[in-house]
């Protein structure tokens, strides 16, 4: 079907995605210091706090969902095998 | 009183019922022009009362117009028209009609002036859904429309209960703006909220719409839940408990969608988790969180039926729709990719495109009213919309690693709806002037600051950092995660067996007691007056004489006592 390997499948391009990405982070932290940002509560006039409370924000939300799986986590044929559901 | 008027609900649920007798290109004609001439009638509805009748002693206005009305109205005509351009190879010959059934009553819905034409709508929505969910044939879909149906039953009769015990307290049965100060009031929020996907029973909606057809769940992502948001901004505006229902809907979407791993059921939690940020705007309820809750509302239905188009292909072209079974999707489906991503971008609220101007209304609504916390925790949600639906989504489904999987494009009717589409997500990002305008509240808000621009371009592309970093637990597995639908699948259904089984139980030792009882009486019966028993026997003339003395003497002697 595919007669060569698409560009993205080659590990070198993904590396270079991987840098290209972490240099626009680098950017869009650094541009605060050129473009002024209007802070509405103290905690937001932290330098960089988008940057970091989304990164910690996800953080916390893919632990809490992982804790949560512990307890609700069930294998996907789980209504089938009683299949008296309804 | 009846101007003339076309009601546009009613003629695309009178269209409805003629498409299922054309066959051929008039038919795919049908389906497409329908919806838009329904979406020009829309535009023919004036401000205030267009139909006036007498019903039960009450004045009802079936068809009304105002600018919330007309907007909502307006989002519903249109996504009848790319759904049906999307659902033209769809075999059944149930679901589309049943669709426009269900989109005429949500118009019909937001056009209606009164309660009681809210109500008889509102019902005629859930048996028009239940039949497109039903449409798909097979058994899952068939249990989960059962199920779907139950829930949305019981979410009727609240509003109905409530609905009565409004027009009776007040005798007035217009649809206007109620405060939670009597229990009719209550559950008439109530009702809202369940069509809503609120809690407590929001497993209804995750459930259900991923046993819908490939593209049956694209017609049922749109209506249930934003005639919900509308019927809240009309009634319930600044009720500061939505505030916190929104927020905690849109927290629940996020963390089950991160464990799912059916593709279209992250979808389907992730439009709880829209609708979440929806009805927290509403709970604020200052003339910038209505108009934002209104706005996102609109944009939501284009970006969310564009994901659940693309995965709608995914499933038609491979007839997978698990996570751990797909990726690699983008080789051969790069149209599909594209479009998948573009609807990924919008519901992330990326710049350019129409999240970015819709959500943020409500996110400066909270900062506007100095409410930290609120704007804290939406500020982190909107960054883990990017996490579960703006990557994970495209990530799982047409990236990661390759399933080998090389299936075609769909067919160009599927195409041309995901196109347009697609389009429209990025054309209401950069125009967005028309859909301000559109807005029920004339305000000035400008997305596009740099200061804007920037702070989100922050929390987005660190949250994809936070993604790929912690990609290892994010990893697929085979499960689903137990949600409140486990009280009504497993734990009601096991309560009610137990209770059948004690009933069988005791029915069956009261039968065996009553038997013996029987049993014994008739011995004694039998023993008495039977054949030659004692009392039945041919007694001898003296003992005869003896006992009638006998009883004469008693009578004798009680007489004198």
């Amino acid at each position: 079907m595919d007669k060569q390997a698409h560009w993205l499948d080659q590990p070198r391009n993904v590396k270079r995605l991987w840098r290209a990405f972490l240099v626009v982070l680098a950017l869009t932290v650094l541009a605060q210091v050129v473009v002024q940002l209007h802070p509405h509560f103290a905690v937001d006039s932290i330098f960089g706090f988008f940057a970091w409370f989304g990164l910690l924000a996800c953080a916390a939300m893919i632990v809490v969902a992982k804790a949560l799986a512990l307890l609700l986590k069930r294998p996907d044929n789980y209504y089938d095998d009683g299949a008296r559901d309804d | 009183m009846i101007e003339h008027t076309l009601h546009p609900g009613l003629v695309l649920i009178a269209g409805a019922l003629l498409l299922p007798w054309l066959r051929g290109t008039l038919r795919s004609v049908a389906v497409v022009t329908l919806p838009l001439l329904v979406l020009g009638l829309v535009w023919q509805v004036p401000d205030g009362p267009a139909w006036q009748l007498r019903f039960l002693d009450h004045t009802i206005t079936p068809l009304q117009g105002d600018k919330l009305s007309r907007l909502f109205a307006t989002i519903f005509a249109l996504m009848a028209a790319g759904g049906g351009l999307f659902a033209l190879s769809q075999s059944s010959r149930v679901e589309v009609p049943a669709a426009f059934i269900y989109a005429g009553s949500a118009i019909g819905v937001a056009l209606a002036g009164d309660l009681i034409t809210v109500f008889a709508f509102w019902e005629l929505m859930a048996v028009g859904s239940t039949l497109v969910l039903w449409s798909q044939g097979g058994t899952a879909s068939y249990r989960a429309a059962r199920r779907y149906l139950m829930i949305h039953l019981l979410g009727g009769v609240l509003l109905f209960a409530g609905v009565a015990g409004h027009v009776v307290q007040t005798g007035d049965v217009a649809f206007a703006k109620m405060t939670l100060d009597s229990p009719a009031h209550w559950l008439i929020l109530i009702g809202f909220l369940v069509n809503a996907g609120a809690p407590p029973l929001s497993a209804w909606l995750p459930d259900a719409y991923p046993e819908a057809s490939w593209s049956g769940t694209v017609f049922l992502s749109a209506f249930t839940t934003k005639t919900a948001v509308y019927a809240l901004i009309r009634g319930f505006p600044g009720t500061e408990l939505l505030v916190w229902v929104g927020l905690f809907m849109v927290f629940y979407g996020i963390v089950y969608a991160l464990l799912e791993n059916d593709m279209r059921r992250i979808l389907a939690y992730s439009i709880v988790n829209q609708v979440g940020f929806m009805i927290a705007g509403i709970g604020l309820g200052t003339e910038m969180a209505l108009n934002g809750a209104a706005a996102h509302a609109f944009t939501h239905i284009i970006y969310k039926a564009l994901l659940l188009m693309s995965a709608g292909s995914v499933l038609l072209m491979t007839g997978r729709r698990k996570c751990s079974e797909l990726g690699g999707l983008f080789h051969t489906m790069p149209l599909t990719t594209a479009c998948g991503t573009i609807g990924a971008l919008a519901i992330s609220s990326f710049p350019l495109t129409s999240g970015f101007v819709s959500k943020s209304m409500v996110s400066q609504a909270a900062a506007d009213g100095h409410l930290l916390t609120v704007w804290l925790l939406l500020t982190a949600a909107s960054a883990g919309v990017f996490l579960h639906a703006g990557i994970k989504f495209p990530w799982f489904v047409f990236f990661q690693k390759d399933s080998g999987l090389r299936p075609a494009e769909p067919p160009a009717s599927m195409r041309w709806a995901m196109l347009v589409f697609a389009f429209l997500c990025i054309a209401l990002g950069v125009w967005f002037e028309p859909l301000y305008a559109l807005l029920p509240y004339a305000l000035k808000y400008e997305p596009y600051t740099w200061a804007h621009v920037l702070s989100q371009l922050q929390l987005l592309l660190f949250s994809g950092l936070a993604f790929f970093v912690m990609l290892p637990f994010l990893k697929r597995t085979l499960t689903i995660t137990l949600d409140t639908d486990w009280v009504w699948r497993r734990l009601l259904a096991r309560l009610a067996d137990a209770i059948q089984r004690l009933l069988h139980r005791a029915g069956s030792a009261t039968s065996r007691r009553a038997a013996q009882l029987g049993s014994v009486a008739q011995a004694m019966v039998v023993r008495h007056y039977g054949q030659d028993a004692r009392l039945a026997r041919t007694w001898p003339t003296r003992s005869m004489a003896l006992w009638v003395l006998l009883l004469l003497l008693g009578y004798l002697l009680l007489y004198y006592v």
